[in-house]
């Protein structure tokens, strides 16, 4: 019978990635709850010396497929590894991070399994009575939430990042490592990764600035984001954007926050000239101050903002961020 | 060529119009407001014609579904599309990731030859993001997901793949499956030639028995994830909003305001 937890630790820049770290977090409580133990998986090349830093984490037992023919994620060859593990292992409940590689990995990592995936997760709870898992993840593009329940083994989920919290690691836990053999045809992977290509801005990065200065569609133009940058640059933040003005090539896609871009939990969120669709708020619902400027008073931004400035962002912007010059430079 | 479309409420109806009922479990589909093809799905159509226009090629749309309105499920013919297989049954509705690529899957063996299937990243109604794969791993077929550009060249596909901080040039073999991200660029309008052509044409419509599928493996029937409960969150509306004479002097207030709050 199936039993316990199993995190696909995933890898960025050769560290232990956030996200895994947090699902760690999260099912070291899961798998308490289902009476099993939490395994992990790390796949990668020169990955095997992160094994200890994924016990300390809080992983009970880690699997290690390190193999060069794994360096470059590819869905083909991470999937039949994965597949092995978790055959192996035999996990309830299998757990990956709402990431390009998650996103990619997890559907198809489940119908191989004959199972299925819920995806983008924002909420992980077990039924008491049926000892099933319970995710629940934002629907309609973030307009409501949904509650599944899977009805096959093992189950599986991918879980957003920022919503879990991570366990203070433990160099000193004590856990199991047992090397996986990728044994990969590389006739078996039918992807190639020919380019990798860089696009993100220069300064602070989205995802780690603890402020944000975003702007949307009523920002007009690509000059207009001069002036947020200024904002971000005195506030030492990031600049970011809603799908319209990525989607008008006005800043680069690897800006977007919202359900299909990146997910952000700054301490403060400037939103300017953004309505707040539901799609925008998935995206930056987590920052701990929203403030909005919008022209129009019934914009949805306002109900989801803490402080805000009804009227023309053209106005108040340069009069915003030369008092803010002056507050911070006391 | 394929792509697949699914008919959704349009996510750009105003948040303020989104109900659900839950005694049902269902969302109430706002008066007034007609559905529309999920965008990612019209630049997965976008994708398919990019290609037709630099090497021609024939376009297959399947949709599947119930209550699909012809004008609406008929929109990529009148973009560029050629042909329209409807999966129109209520054996087919209401069904997850799996069961609904188990159906499309079967359509696309039953239409036959083709280099590419393309689909949307993910639909704008159940966020699901896993059909694209599961027909590919029904097919077995490689798959591309979340692409921003799409060419082929010497039989194979290139493909830009998304990344957090910029995108991946992936090369693959055909026939592969790719979905496709908003990065892609735009849908382009109907022409008015386009929408008198699609008006002409008739959808196919299939049902189970046409594909060869037990009713029991497809739609709600064949389920493997089941929906607990549907809920709206809660917002709590508490803006405090910063008004003055002008707008300059509003600035200055809430600037004050943040540092006030401890929020800078």
């Amino acid at each position: 019978m199936p039993k316990g937890v199993l995190v696909f630790a995933e890898v960025s820049d050769g560290k232990l990635s956030g996200i895994a770290a947090e699902l760690l977090g999260c099912g070291r409580g899961l798998a308490a709850e289902l009476g099993g133990d939490l395994t992990a998986v790390l796949v990668g090349s020169n990955v095997a010396g992160l094994a200890q830093s994924v016990i300390a984490a809080g992983a009970d037992r880690v699997f290690v497929a390190d193999d060069p023919l794994l360096a470059d994620y590819a869905t083909d060859s991470y999937v039949s590894v994965i597949e092995k593990v978790v055959k192996q292992a035999g996990p309830s409940v299998v757990l990956l991070g709402q990431t390009s590689i998650g996103r990619d990995l997890a559907p198809r990592l489940a119908f191989r399994l004959g199972t299925a995936a819920t995806m983008d997760c924002v909420a992980l709870a077990i039924d008491p009575a049926t000892k099933r898992l319970m995710p629940t993840k934002p629907v309609y593009g973030g307009n409501a939430r949904a509650v599944f329940a899977c009805e096959t083994e093992p189950q599986v989920a991918t879980v957003r990042a920022k919503v879990m919290s991570p366990i203070t690691p433990d160099p000193a836990r004590h856990g199991e490592i047992v090397s996986v053999a990728a044994s990969l045809e590389p006739a078996a992977v039918r992807t190639k990764l020919v380019q990798k290509v860089k696009e993100e801005l220069k300064g602070v990065k989205l995802e780690e600035a603890t402020v944000v200065v975003s702007g949307g569609r009523g920002i007009g133009g690509p000059e207009g984001f001069k002036e947020l940058e200024e904002l971000a640059k005195v506030l030492r933040g990031a600049v970011g954007a809603s799908r319209p003005a990525c989607d008008s090539a006005w800043i680069a896609d690897t800006q977007q926050v919202g359900l299909t871009g990146k997910v952000v939990t700054p301490d403060l969120y400037i939103a300017v000239a953004i309505s707040g669709s539901s799609q925008h708020m998935a995206g930056c619902s987590g920052a701990k101050v929203i403030v909005a400027v919008n022209k129009d008073p019934e914009a949805n931004i306002f109900k989801e903002a803490r402080y805000g400035i009804v009227g023309d962002w053209k106005k108040v912007l340069p009069a915003f961020t030369a008092k803010l010059k002056e507050l911070l430079a006391q | 060529m394929i792509v697949c479309c699914k008919q959704v409420l349009d996510p750009e109806a105003p948040p303020a119009t989104f109900k659900v009922d839950p005694a049902t479990n269902k969302v109430v589909p706002p008066q007034g407001v007609p559905p529309v093809i999920s965008p990612f799905d019209e630049q997965a159509v976008e994708a398919a014609l990019r290609i037709k226009d630099a090497k021609g090629g024939k376009i297959t749309i399947i949709s599947l579904g119930t209550g699909l309105l012809r004008d609406v499920v008929k929109k990529p013919l009148s973009m560029g599309a050629d042909d329209l297989v409807l999966l129109e049954d209520p054996a087919f509705a209401d069904g997850d990731g799996w069961s609904t690529a188990y159906a499309l899957a079967m359509a696309i063996k039953k239409v036959g030859k083709f280099d590419l299937i393309f689909c949307g990243r993910q639909a704008a109604d159940w966020d699901g993001g896993q059909v694209g794969s599961a027909i590919a791993e029904i097919l077995g077929l490689p798959a591309v997901t979340v692409a921003r550009k799409v060419e082929v060249l010497d039989g194979k596909a290139r493909v830009e793949r998304v990344a957090a901080d910029g995108y991946d040039v992936i090369e693959v073999g055909l026939p592969a499956l790719i979905t496709v991200s908003n990065e892609l660029g735009a849908a382009r309008y109907p022409t008015i030639k386009g929408i008198m052509g699609a008006k002409r044409k008739e959808p196919i419509v299939w049902k189970p028995a046409d594909l060869g599928v037990d009713p029991a493996q497809v739609g709600a029937a064949g389920r493997r994830t089941k929906l607990a409960k549907l809920f709206q969150p809660v917002r709590e509306a508490k803006c405090e909003l910063v008004a003055a004479d002008t707008p300059e002097e509003a600035a200055v207030k809430l600037a004050l305001k943040l540092r006030e709050v401890k929020a800078l």
